[in-house]
Order: C-alpha cells, then sequence, then structure tokens
C-alpha cells in the first residue's frame, strides 16, 4: 500500500528520528487539528428558526469565518472526492450502469447550483431540528454540487482510458479488483484529478456567497463565514468590508493553492504515464516538508498499517468473486433489451412529469418568453467568448513565446482563475449606477470576467507547445506577420484554444445566474436572460418556474455544446493536432 | 510422451471477435497446441495471424469462442496461479517504484511484508538490476524496463512463462543481451520455470531459442507449420545447421498460402479478393527494397535472411514488403529466395514518371480493390466517391479496424501510382487532382 505514497520506500527506525523541517511540521499538524476541532464545535451549535446569527463587518472576525468556510470547503471536497470514486467506478466497469449515470451526470452539471440549495435545503433542515448543522449541511451539499461533477467525470474518462497492457498485467498478477482499482485505476487517474480538483475549488470559491447566504425557498440566513461576510457587505453597501474580504480571499485561496495544490500536482507528476522531459514542476516547499518530517512518516506508517487491514479485510470479502468462474460478457442480450427499455421509459416518465409539473402553473405564452430570455443569455455567452478570444489568444500567444515569462506567468493565470470573480461584482455595480451605464451591456462582462482566464491559460499552454522548429521554418522562408498568424499560430494554438472556450463558456453560462442580477444595498440590477430569470424565482422559492428555468438553460448548454463545441472540438482532434 | 509431462494443452481452440453490429469474425481456427516440460516454444507469424491472441487465450486473459485450453490438467478459466507473463509494452505501472513493480505480485498474494521484500530483492538481483531498486521506470532504459518485467514475472515462481514479444520494443544489441541473460537463468536451471512460450517475429531469435517453432498462417490464425530445432545448446548462429534453419523458416512465412510457385497457374486464377488484408507497405520502401534486389551484389536474386541484414530490416518489416511485392506482381519468392519478376525488373529500369505508369498498371491488374475503386469512380457521373462507401464493403470481410489500415494503404498506393485522388477533408476519393 505504502507505493501509493509515492515516497521513498525503505523503512528503518533512522527515518523516524526527527529532522529540522519537523520543527515547522509539528506546530502545524497540532494548530491544525485544534481548529478543526474548534470550527465542527460552531457547526452544530442550537438554532432556532428565525434567529439571527451573529454577524459582524469588523475585519477582525475575517480569519474566524474563514476558517470556517475553508473547512466547509474541505469537507465538501471530500464529499465531492469519495461521490465522484463511487460514481465513476460504477459507471466505468458496468456498461448498463453508465447508460443511466453518464447522461444524468451530464445533466447534473448543468443544473445550477442555486437549484439544487432550493430543492434541497428544506430537507436538510427537517434532518436536524433546532441545529444549526442541517443549514450547514445545505451549504456544504451546496458546494459539494458545485465541485463534484466534474471531478466525476475526468476519474470516469480516465478509467476508461487505462491502458490495455496495465489492466492485462494487473490480472496477470492476480490483483483483486479492489487491488487494482487502488494500485491501477486511481493512481492513472491522479494527474487528471488533481487538475479537476483544482478547478472544482475554484468552481466552489464562486459560488460560496450562494451556498452560505442561504436566501432561497424563503429562507433567510446567514452562516458564519466568508461568503456571509460579503452578502451582509453588500446589503450594507460598505466599500471597505468587500475590500477586506477580497484581501482575505486572496490570502486564503494562496494558502489553498500553497499548502494544498502545488504539493498535489507535484507529487501527481510521477504518475503520468508518459515520461514528461522539461515541464517537470519544481518541488514546491510544502511537499518537501512532507517528504522530509519524520513527523508525516510516522503518520504514513500508521496510515498504511490501517489501509493494509481494511485491504486484508476487503480481499477477504472480495476473495470469493475473484474464484468465481469469469463468464464471458454479452450473453443475454434480452437483459440489455430490457434495461433500455426501462431506461427510455423512465426517461419518457421524467419528461412527461416535468412538463405537467412546470405547466400546472405556467402558460405557453411564458415558456416562450423564457425560451427568448435564453437567447438573450447565448447571444451574450457568444459575444463575450468572441471579445475574451480577441483579447486574450494575441496576449498568450505573446507569453507563450517568452517561455521564461509563461513559466513565471502560468501561476499568476491558475491563481487569477481560482480567485471569485464575484467579489468585484460590486464595484462594477457602483461604476454602474455613478455613470448611468446600460444595465444589459454592462452587467454582462461580469460573466466572463472568472472565466476567462482559462482562455488564457490554454493559450499560453498551446503556444508553448508549439516546436520551435515551425518558428525557424516561418522565419526561414520570411513569412510574413499575418501569414505567420494564419498559417502557423492559430491553427498550432486552435486545440488548446478550443479546450479553454469549452471550459470559460461552460463557467459563464453557470455565472450567468449569479452575474444577470447583481445588488449594492438597495440597488439590484437586473440584465434581461435567463440567469436572472432562475434568480429570481429561486428567490421566491417558484419551484415550476425554477424547474422550466433550469430546464431551459440545461437545454441551451446541451445544445451549444454539442453543436458548436463538439464540432470544432473534433475537427482540432482531426487535423489540427500535433504529431 | 507420456502425457502428464504436458503443462498447458489446448485443443480446438476457435476465436471470433464479436461486436454489436458485426457477426463475428474467426481470429483463430481450430489450433490444438501443448506445452511440454523442460521445452522453450517459439510461435512465429506475420502481424495480425493471431498469435498474440492465442497467448492470451492460454493465459487466460481472454476466454476462447470454443475449444478448451488446460493448465497441468485443469481448465484454463482466468489467469491462472503458476502462469507470468512478460510483456511487449513492458506494461510496468510507472507509479511505482522497480522495488514496487516487482512485489506487485507477491503483494496480490498476500505475501508478508518481509518475506515480499526478500524475494523481491533476490529477484531483481537475480535479472541484473541491483541498484535501481528506488528507481522509478520511467528513469530507466527500456532494456532495465523489461528487466523489471522479467524479474516482476520470475518473483512469483512461475511453472510457465509466456512471453508476448518481449524484445522487440529494445533496439538490437538490449536484445541480444537480455535474451543471452535469459537463457543463462534457464539453462543453468537457476529459475523454477519449467516451460515457455515465446510470441515473436524474429526468426533468428527464434531459431536461438526455442526447441520448437509454431508457424501461424493468418486469415483465420491456424497453425502452418510445426519445425524441431534439434540443435545443442549453446546454439551457434553462424552454423550451416542454424542458418538452414533459418532459411526454412523463412521460406515458410515469406510464401503466401495459395501463390506457391507450383500451384501458380493461368493468371487469372486470383486468390486476392476484395477484401484481402493488404501488407501496409510503404511506397518507398518498396521501391528502395526492389531496387535493392535488382542492384548488386543480388542483381535480381537474393536470399532473404542475407538481403534482412544487409537492408537493415526487421522481419516483420520484411514480411510486409516481400508480401505486397508478390501480390503487385514485382518479385516472386520461394525456398527463402526472392527474385524480381519481368514487371519488377521493368520497374526499377524505368524513370520516374514510367515507374508510376507501371505501377498503376499492376495495380489494376493485381489488385481487386484498386481495380473496384477506379471502376467504381469511372462510372459515376462526378467521378467520386465516398470513402465510407468502401469501408463498408471492406467491413463485410474485415473489422472496422483492419478496414481502415486497407483504404489507408489503397488510399497511399493509389496516391502514388496516380489512380485516383483522395480529399482527407471530406474524405472523398475522386479522380482529379486539387489544380
Amino acid at each position: 500500500m505504502q507505493q501509493r505514497w509515492g515516497l521513498p520506500i525503505v523503512a528503518w527506525p533512522s527515518r523516524l528520528r526527527p529532522t529540522y523541517w519537523d520543527g515547522i511540521a509539528l506546530p502545524l499538524v497540532l494548530g491544525t487539528l485544534v481548529l478543526i476541532g474548534w470550527a465542527s464545535r460552531q457547526m452544530s451549535v442550537p438554532y432556532r428558526l428565525g434567529q439571527t446569527l451573529p454577524l459582524s463587518l469588523d475585519p477582525w472576525h475575517l480569519p474566524e469565518y474563514g476558517l470556517r468556510t475553508v473547512l466547509r470547503m474541505a469537507l465538501a471536497l471530500l464529499a465531492s472526492l469519495v461521490f465522484s470514486l463511487a460514481y465513476a467506478a460504477l459507471a466505468a466497469k458496468s456498461k448498463r450502469a453508465e447508460k443511466l449515470l453518464i447522461p444524468v451526470l451530464d445533466i447534473l452539471q448543468s443544473v445550477p447550483i442555486l437549484g439544487f440549495l432550493s430543492i434541497t435545503v428544506t430537507g436538510f433542515i427537517a434532518l436536524f431540528p433546532g441545529s444549526l448543522m442541517g443549514y450547514e449541511c445545505a451549504a456544504i451539499f451546496a458546494i459539494f454540487t458545485s465541485q463534484a461533477w466534474n471531478m466525476t467525470f475526468s476519474l470516469y474518462q480516465s478509467f476508461l482510458g487505462v491502458p490495455q497492457d496495465l489492466r492485462e498485467a494487473a490480472r496477470m498478477y492476480h490483483l483483486s479488483s479492489w487491488q487494482s482499482f487502488w494500485q491501477l485505476e486511481v493512481p492513472y487517474a491522479l494527474p487528471n484529478l488533481v487538475w479537476n480538483m483544482m478547478m472544482s475549488v475554484s468552481g466552489g470559491w464562486f459560488f460560496v456567497v450562494a451556498s452560505e447566504a442561504i436566501s432561497v425557498a424563503g429562507q433567510d440566513v446567514k452562516l458564519p463565514g466568508i461568503g456571509s461576510y460579503i452578502a451582509l457587505a453588500i446589503d450594507r453597501r460598505d466599500l471597505a468590508a468587500v475590500g477586506w474580504a477580497i484581501l482575505a480571499m486572496l490570502a486564503f485561496i494562496l494558502i489553498y493553492d500553497q499548502l494544498l495544490f502545488r504539493p498535489l500536482l507535484a507529487w501527481g507528476q510521477r504518475f503520468k504515464v508518459e515520461a514528461i522531459g522539461q515541464d517537470e514542476i519544481e518541488p514546491p516547499w510544502f511537499l518537501t516538508m512532507l517528504q522530509r518530517a519524520r513527523l508525516f512518516d510516522l503518520l504514513r506508517l500508521l496510515f498504511e498499517g490501517m489501509a493494509a487491514l481494511a485491504s486484508r479485510a476487503a480481499k477477504r470479502a472480495a476473495a470469493p468473486r475473484a474464484v468465481r468462474r469469469r463468464r464471458p460478457r454479452g450473453r443475454a442480450p434480452w437483459i440489455d433489451a430490457a434495461w433500455n427499455a426501462a431506461l427510455l421509459a423512465g426517461a419518457l416518465y421524467a419528461v412527461v412529469e416535468g412538463v405537467l409539473f412546470v405547466r400546472g402553473e405556467v402558460g405557453w405564452h411564458e415558456v416562450l418568453h423564457v425560451l427568448l430570455l435564453g437567447l438573450a443569455t447565448l447571444l451574450r455567452v457568444i459575444v463575450l467568448i468572441a471579445l475574451a478570444a480577441l483579447v486574450w489568444v494575441p496576449i498568450g500567444v505573446w507569453i507563450g513565446l517568452r517561455p521564461r515569462l509563461a513559466r513565471r506567468v502560468q501561476p499568476v493565470v491558475q491563481f487569477l482563475s481560482a480567485f471569485p470573480a464575484n467579489l468585484f461584482f460590486p464595484v462594477a455595480v457602483i461604476a454602474i449606477l455613478r455613470f448611468h451605464l446600460n444595465v444589459e451591456i454592462w452587467v454582462s462582462p461580469l460573466m466572463i470576467l472568472g472565466t476567462q482566464w482559462y482562455i488564457l491559460f490554454n493559450v499560453i499552454a498551446g503556444t508553448l507547445a508549439l516546436p520551435t522548429d515551425y518558428q525557424f521554418v516561418a522565419s526561414n522562408l520570411g513569412v510574413s506577420r499575418w501569414l505567420w498568424w494564419r498559417r502557423l499560430v492559430l491553427p498550432g494554438i486552435f486545440p488548446a484554444f478550443v479546450t479553454g472556450a469549452v471550459t470559460a463558456s461552460g463557467g459563464s453560462w453557470n455565472a450567468s445566474i449569479v452575474s444577470e442580477v447583481v445588488r449594492w444595498g438597495n440597488d439590484t440590477l437586473v440584465a434581461t436572460g435567463i440567469g436572472a430569470y432562475i434568480a429570481e424565482e429561486t428567490e421566491k422559492g417558484d419551484f415550476p418556474r425554477i424547474a422550466l428555468g433550469i430546464g431551459v438553460l440545461c437545454l441551451y448548454v446541451l445544445l451549444f455544446n454539442r453543436l458548436l463545441w463538439r464540432r470544432l472540438y473534433n475537427l482540432a482532434e482531426e487535423r489540427l493536432r500535433l504529431d | 510422451m507420456p502425457d502428464d509431462s504436458r503443462l498447458i494443452c489446448a485443443e480446438k481452440v476457435c476465436k471470433t471477435y464479436q461486436t454489436a453490429e458485426t457477426p463475428g469474425r474467426l481470429v483463430l481456427d481450430h489450433v490444438d497446441f501443448s506445452l511440454h516440460e523442460g521445452e522453450i516454444v517459439a510461435i512465429l507469424g506475420k502481424s495480425g495471424s493471431g498469435k498474440s491472441t492465442f497467448l492470451r487465450v492460454l493465459a487466460g486473459l481472454t476466454p476462447p469462442s470454443a475449444g478448451y485450453v488446460a493448465y497441468r490438467g485443469r481448465a484454463v478459466d482466468g489467469p491462472a496461479h503458476g502462469i507470468a507473463m512478460v510483456f511487449q509494452t513492458f506494461a510496468l505501472f510507472p507509479w511505482l517504484t522497480v522495488l514496487g513493480n516487482v512485489e506487485l505480485g507477491l503483494e496480490a498474494q498476500g505475501v508478508a511484508r518481509a518475506e515480499r521484500r526478500q524475494r523481491a530483492l533476490k529477484a531483481i538481483d537475480l535479472i541484473g538490476l541491483d541498484g535501481f531498486e528506488s528507481a522509478y521506470p520511467k528513469e530507466l532504459s527500456g532494456g532495465m524496463r523489461q528487466r523489471v518485467g522479467f524479474a516482476r514475472a520470475l518473483v512469483v515462481n512461475p511453472d510457465v512463462l509466456l512471453l508476448d514479444e518481449p524484445f522487440s520494443a529494445l533496439d538490437v544489441l538490449t536484445a541480444e543481451t537480455l535474451r543471452g541473460d535469459l537463457m543463462d537463468l534457464w539453462l543453468d536451471r537457476r529459475v523454477p520455470t519449467k516451460g515457455i512460450i515465446l510470441v515473436s517475429h524474429n526468426i533468428e531469435e527464434a531459431v536461438e531459442i526455442a526447441d520448437r517453432i509454431i508457424i501461424f498462417g493468418s486469415d483465420p490464425g491456424h497453425i502452418r507449420a510445426e519445425i524441431p530445432v534439434p540443435l545443442a545448446r549453446p546454439r551457434d548462429v553462424t552454423s550451416p545447421r542454424f542458418q538452414q534453419l533459418v532459411d526454412e523458416v523463412y521460406a515458410i512465412l515469406t510464401t503466401v498460402p495459395g501463390r506457391e510457385p507450383g500451384r501458380r497457374g493461368a493468371r487469372g486464377a486470383e486468390p486476392v479478393g476484395i477484401g484481402y488484408r493488404l501488407p501496409a507497405a510503404s511506397i518507398q520502401q518498396l521501391v528502395g527494397l526492389l531496387d535493392a534486389i535488382c542492384a548488386p551484389p543480388y542483381s535480381g536474386r537474393a536470399d532473404l535472411p542475407h538481403l534482412a541484414e544487409t537492408e537493415h530490416i526487421e522481419d516483420e518489416e520484411l514480411f510486409v514488403l516481400i508480401e505486397a511485392l508478390q501480390l503487385l506482381g514485382f518479385a516472386q519468392v520461394a525456398g527463402g529466395d526472392i527474385w524480381a519478376a519481368p514487371a519488377g525488373r521493368a520497374f526499377v529500369e524505368a524513370d520516374l514518371q514510367q515507374r508510376k505508369q507501371i505501377f498503376a498498371d499492376q495495380l489494376r491488374r493485381s489488385i481487386p480493390l484498386a481495380a473496384h475503386i477506379r471502376k467504381v469512380l469511372d462510372e459515376r457521373p462526378g467521378h467520386s466517391a465516398p470513402e465510407g462507401r468502401f469501408l463498408a464493403e471492406l467491413e463485410d470481410h474485415l473489422s472496422e479496424e483492419e478496414a481502415h489500415e486497407v483504404l489507408e494503404t489503397m488510399i497511399n498506393w493509389g496516391r502514388y501510382a496516380e489512380l485516383f485522388a483522395y480529399d482527407y477533408d471530406r474524405g472523398v476519393l475522386s479522380l482529379e487532382n486539387p489544380s
């Protein structure tokens, strides 16, 4: 089991003798334990409905609030990890489950998080009567829904992509399915999973206001945390407090980045199947500490012992399966047919039920209206992606052509993409109010504020990947500036650009719900669009209209992906790949 | 030989690959085989002859569609304990160190930690990897990686070792060293292994190692010939007896069945149909080889093993080229020799444009698929047709993947001969070239 940790394995007692690194490690570990204990006590304090939780805009409270938010994020991330491992494993292992699970996941991922919150919040409250725990769970669940889906997709795709020869080796050397899950499939999926976890956490930060300041379905609770602090600052028109919150958020994201993701990314390198040459990541200090401090060796030995026990138990449980005769697959076509029919019937039933549910309240006229609202948001997304491309492609190429600069810029861009752009929304609102700008137009850029970085990031990476030979050839042939763009750079970075644009557009759709309605105290700016519609109906708790809005949004996202991005993606895959 | 000396025994093994749409294609057709104690058997065959699939059936990695496989008298219905395999691609877990990879099989068996470590270190020592215990596979060269592959297999004390082209991803020198080390272990009885099956496409390697050589034929895979190798060990690769055996194997492998010189009647008797799996030979190499055959020292007739050596062509590649030359009517092969046919001589003597013309003539005459494509394009009003049309026809005879490969080869040949043009973006074959 120990090799999973990838640290050097020869273990004798001298390895457990303390080093200087332990001087940092010990207080860090103890401090973390104390903080977690304290914060989790705060979660389950008694709470009556209607009671106002004490919340202050004093910046000195920010570390405490931030800590509670971080804990929520961590719990949600843990839940996402467990969920995605189980879900992806099931979808990848069983053809029948796959047919149900993957389309469901596709839909889940296009449902906006406020939708989940409004549907589940009452249930969570009922689960823990008289305690704050219900609201905490609702908030954690909301963060979970902004993190889990893309992690699941990444795992599922990695599981399917495990090389055939490694699978055969695992079978040949009699790894049980439990063993090969942990020794083969999960390690293989790790590098991609870490990337997606980073993106997931960014998503979580983005929706932290919406998930902590629960104001859906008639509820109005602000759980102590950074998100609620921001919500309160906006309510009270306190620009200084917004500034403090931005600073605190910067600090917390930096800590997350340094303590969690830099080490994870560097550590994840070893799980890459193909050897990578020059872009090896330098070992971050925190990983060095983990690897050098003996304290962690001790903890690791402890953990390994437990893992070995668990594995032995699992092996005993799985033993009858391993001995069992393998039946050739696909022997029962009628079961498959029945399963397909059941799935189809289920889907039809759900559609009919959904339509009836919505139609009970909403007239055709309004349905048409909502469809038009979707069109408005679609227009915004297209225009914004185009504008972002115009701005960031030249800049990204410029940076990408200077590898040393690019190495320095990349962590910054990653950091920017992790920063929740909605913290800057109040600034935009104040500007719009002050200069009497057109709301419909000037609210739009907010949608892409946080997601444009994906375009920049990928363009830089794409340019870096262009073989220098091509550039030598181009300058050798005296290719002019314009021709250089048309014949070399644009086709060369196209696959990377598409990847970035897909991510950016997906993020923008999701962001439309928080960016088409923006507040500053009593002033509310509303732009025409499907996002505003959903946000408003969610606040009212009007379920048929929420369902309609979410349904239409999903429809647009799916169509947009199928008709545009999928095609561009295939084009990039088939023709413009560099190999 | 008494029955109880059989380690592995396969009877009437058939394998059909079935997909949802196609009815199923036979890749192994009634293969009978047994491995006896103390024996090394090499399986040779062209790529696509099903030899790797057969090895996987023996390993229990894929079940036979019909027939029966037993290991020491017990039916194989999954990877059996006592059988270990070494892979062409090494198949090492990149996130495990050398030690971790070698311990993997023991860990899966639940061997205690201390014993595991001790046995793994011993295996690492045995195969000459000591000093590399804590290295990760990506730090190692190909040869060292395959040593890890061998150590991982040997550490479980396998009864039977299955080798799936273990040396073919290595350079010649490295492969030779590793092969020598393996043979030393085997001959000195330093490993408990009782039998080895080696899948290979390297004829000399097979003759050097094996006690018996099985030659697979293609479409569907079947045993075409079995050749005992009664040479004493250690074997001298330069001895006439050795060379004679190599020649013999070359002769069998390079003769297209049904095209043996004796049986070849009038040109009309065509054994090649539209769905024939064309060998994926590149034009450059075909031309180069034909030139070499016609030039001194061969001057029109060459001994195949000799030719492979002087032209630095791997056996597998050579088979592909020779089959293509035969199909196109440029050369003939018999008894391990190849000689240029009249068309081949004409081709070599022609200039660039004439060569294309000759190639086109031979294509239309000897490759039914080429003639068919040209005929369709001639008849169609726009003189163009989507590739999907021809792929569908090919898929009546071949798997989807093979159909793509065959059409790709056909397009390459057709383009060179200027028999037709192909637009990659639209996936359309036509008669016109871009103006």
